[in-house]
């Protein structure tokens, strides 16, 4: 079905399709590789996987602008990737090591990259939300027009402090895009059993907020939808919401058995909705690439993947007095920001 | 080369598992994201699913098998144009698995070892250099009396003149002038931009805030009082405090949340509380709690150019009292010096705060009766000027803490502990750590008295330390 509607869309240039190929393809085989360090036990703690809700991400930093910004929950790096976060840094932050691009001291859930505007990566649930419409308030107050992207997933939806930033946020017209990752279970509880409301993004018309539903395992649904957010922010007329329906193959985290669902659904989602496979398939039948173009591509990312892992594992751990810097900054490091 | 299929660690402290069953027999072909075999781990059965593509070429451990160890090969996967043949070929050479395992074993290595030079009390606030002993402003300036009301606002606005990026938000600081009258005139002089009235929602704006900082502002957060904090708690300490450290040095958070603290006057247990205590515990924040208004005012200039998150705490009762403030262009006082309010030879009183008032009025009794104590207001309480305490205490033997926070794990008892490791020697009684008592504030007048510290609690623990 995806697959159809897409189809349906006759302005997407080749090129574009296939960079949406190989950056679906880059976070699905970086998350499986990641699943791979952590059964070794070079990854170590939680470790929250992204596969299936690639076409979320990648459609949505389509849409985005150099100097847009990003802030996401702990299921993060997928959307570091998108936004052009280096695999090695990300891969080598995930096993902890001075290569990290927290050094060693963030983890798989807490990374920030100053340089691509990503602001995290934070582990607690729906906290990322009013720190997202914050980083649109400092942009509305510094009087650029940059936009927002802020993350959250269908459990976080039903945190207090979300309505909270909802109702500051249309009150001060901010350049947020509010993102809702719904991939159906917060953890092992389903929407069903979490809320008896019929959609999340309705629930912003209570505080005069648009919005609209997205097909998440369509990546060109996805950007055409945040297309339409961004220019609604840009235009000054405050923040916007997307609920992406998407999908996670694997458990909340790495230890998660899964039992909360069947392996049947699981399965129907990859056979029939896969973000990647459908792309792959526009790609082919429109005779846009051939099956040796996207073996090439394959081959392309492994290679970049392999290297990733291999960094992860030969850059050192950070040094033992690392523990005791960063705790207190003797400057201020975003200075630039107000200068500008 | 064929590849080994490794048991897998599926849980944050898995060492071993079971393999409970075979999803894919020999000669299957298995491709990237197939469930292979179910293992039992220490929580639960988990599927494991294939990350490589190929035929499952040999099954090197039985289902039903126990006790098998993290890393141990379980099965081969063969690619393209292998045979079950060519197994066995790489084991004389490393494989990609034995190279993971001893890297297990060298990170499990240094993990145990602890930092042999980590010192053992050791806060880089307390580390941080020492500001010189040198009078708060030099002599002969002239000075004004001034509110610790009028001080506050008047260290907002000559911040903010000096810099955009510094705005103010909260409840009923903007129209209303400010809830307790602080940000009195604030609105009139920046206007709406920057002096920003806030719903009533302390978690989302002190997330908020913490986002500006992150985008380049520097706010200042005003929590009409912080009874109300505890609702943003989890932005100030797990955002706000700690993301510097998590981002290895890329993201600060420039933001002064400030507002007033502890016991106001018979507003009973939810509103009549003192942070003291909790705030200063936590690495990546700095807490200020001022008693004069010159503090007030030099370092809240100090908090607003700070860095990093500071809490910094006023008391309601202590806005309408005056004191002398220099008049001068920029005067600030740093974080980390303490003040030595009164020189004495027989007994070291530390306060801050409030505090204050009932240690200095202590001392004026103890006078009289021929006891010289040495005040100590403390400032700051993050850093703190432990050095100040104990170079006092080796001149007068004698210490008694003050303050209004309950007694277990106070700020006292932190001082307490530091003079014990520093000063032991130089003690001759037992440390008092003076505190509220260990009740919820009660509403009944006579009652809030019994529950608050009080100059002539301070006057007895003297008496008892000295033995007079």
């Amino acid at each position: 079905m995806a697959t159809r509607k897409a189809a349906a869309k006759p302005n997407v240039s080749a090129d574009e399709l296939k960079t949406y190929y190989r950056e679906m393809l880059l976070i699905r085989r970086f998350e499986e590789k990641a699943g791979q360090l952590y059964g070794m036990g070079l990854i170590g703690g939680f470790c929250h996987l992204y596969i299936g809700q690639e076409a979320v991400v990648v459609g949505l930093e389509a849409a985005a602008d150099e100097g847009d910004k990003r802030v996401t929950s702990y299921r993060d790096h997928g959307h570091m990737l998108a936004c052009g976060m280096d695999p090695k840094g990300v891969m080598a932050e995930l096993t902890g090591r001075e290569g990290g691009y927290s050094k060693g001291k963030g983890g798989s859930m807490h990374m920030f990259s100053r340089e691509k505007h990503f602001y995290g990566g934070h582990g607690i649930v729906a906290a990322q939300v009013p720190i997202g419409a914050g980083l649109a308030f400092a942009d509305k107050y510094l009087g650029n027009d940059r936009v927002t992207f802020t993350y959250f997933g269908d459990g976080a939806a039903n945190q207090g402090q979300v309505y909270e930033t909802y109702n500051m946020a249309e009150l001060w017209d901010l350049p947020v895009v509010f993102v809702i990752e719904n991939n159906q279970y917060a953890m092992g509880t389903s929407t069903k059993r979490s809320t008896k409301s019929p959609s999340y993004w309705e629930r912003g018309a209570a505080y005069g907020i648009e919005g609209e539903e997205v097909d998440g395992m369509d990546v060109l649904a996805v950007k055409a939808a945040g297309e339409k957010a961004v220019a609604h922010c840009r235009a000054g007329k405050g923040p916007y919401i997307l609920e992406v329906k998407t999908y996670r193959y694997r458990g909340h985290s790495m230890s998660d058995p899964a039992k909360y669902r069947t392996r049947e659904e699981v399965q129907k989602m990859r056979d029939e909705r896969d973000p990647i496979e459908s792309v792959r398939q526009l790609l082919l039948t429109g005779n846009h690439a051939s099956e040796e173009d996207l073996k090439a591509i394959d081959k392309e990312i492994k290679d970049v993947i392999n290297e990733a892992a291999e960094f992860s594992k030969e850059s050192p751990e950070p040094g033992l007095d690392e523990l005791w810097t960063d705790i207190y900054a003797k400057d201020i490091p975003q200075g630039e920001a107000v200068e500008a | 080369m064929p590849t080994e299929i490794l048991m897998p660690a599926l849980s944050p402290t898995m060492e071993e598992g079971t393999l409970a069953k075979w999803l894919k027999k020999e000669g299957d072909t298995v491709s990237s994201g197939d469930i292979i075999a179910e293992i039992e781990t220490d929580k639960a059965t988990m599927e494991f699913e294939a990350v490589d593509e190929g035929t499952l070429g040999r099954i090197l451990v039985e289902e039903g098998t126990e006790g098998v160890k993290v890393n141990t090969p379980i099965a081969v996967l063969l690619e393209e144009g292998e045979s079950a043949d060519d197994i066995g070929k790489e084991e004389a050479q490393p494989s990609g698995g034995s190279e993971a395992k001893t890297e297990v074993k060298e990170s499990d290595k240094t993990d145990k070892a602890p930092p042999a030079d980590a010192p053992v009390a050791a806060s880089p606030a307390a580390a941080a250099p020492k500001p010189p002993r040198t009078p708060d402003w030099p002599e002969g300036t002239e000075v004004k009396s001034t509110t610790v009301r009028e001080a506050l606002r008047d260290a907002m606005a000559e911040e903010m003149r000096g810099d955009e990026g510094v705005f103010v938000m909260g409840e009923e600081v903007a129209e209303y002038q400010g809830a307790y009258k602080i940000t009195q005139g604030l609105l009139d002089e920046f206007g709406a931009k920057r002096v920003i009235d806030t719903p009533i929602t302390e978690h989302g704006f002190a997330g908020i805030g913490v986002g500006a900082a992150f985008g380049g502002l520097k706010p200042i957060v005003e929590f009409m009082t912080f009874n109300f904090a505890m609702q943003a708690m989890d932005q100030i300490i797990n955002s706000a405090a700690k993301t510097l450290y998590m981002s290895g040095g890329q993201m600060g958070c420039p933001i002064v949340f400030r507002g007033p603290n502890g016991a106001a006057a018979r507003v009973a247990a939810q509103h009549s509380q003192d942070y003291a205590a909790w705030y200063m515990q936590v690495p990546g924040l700095k807490v200020a709690m001022p008693y004069t208004a010159a503090d007030a005012k030099g370092l809240l200039k100090s908090a607003i150019r700070d860095p990093n998150p500071v809490i910094f705490l006023e008391n309601e009762i202590l806005y309408g009292r005056s004191f002398d403030v220099p008049v001068m262009d920029d005067f600030t006082i740093p974080f980390g010096k303490a003040r030595i309010a009164r020189e004495g030879t027989d007994v070291t009183i530390v306060s801050f705060g409030i505090g204050m008032s009932y240690a200095l009025q202590a001392a004026e009794t103890l006078a009289e009766d021929g006891i010289d104590a040495e005040v100590i207001d403390l400032r700051t309480l993050r850093p703190m000027d432990t050095d100040a305490i104990i170079e006092s205490v080796k001149k007068t033997n004698r210490c008694v803490t003050v303050e209004e926070g309950w007694p277990q794990g106070s700020v006292g008892d932190y001082i307490t502990g530091v003079l014990m490791r520093e000063a032991f020697d130089w003690l001759d009684a037992p440390v008092i750590s003076l505190t509220g008592k260990d009740v919820p504030m009660p509403y009944a007048a006579n009652l809030e008295k019994l529950a608050l510290v009080t100059a002539d609690e301070v006057v007895e623990a003297v008496r008892k330390v000295t033995y007079r």
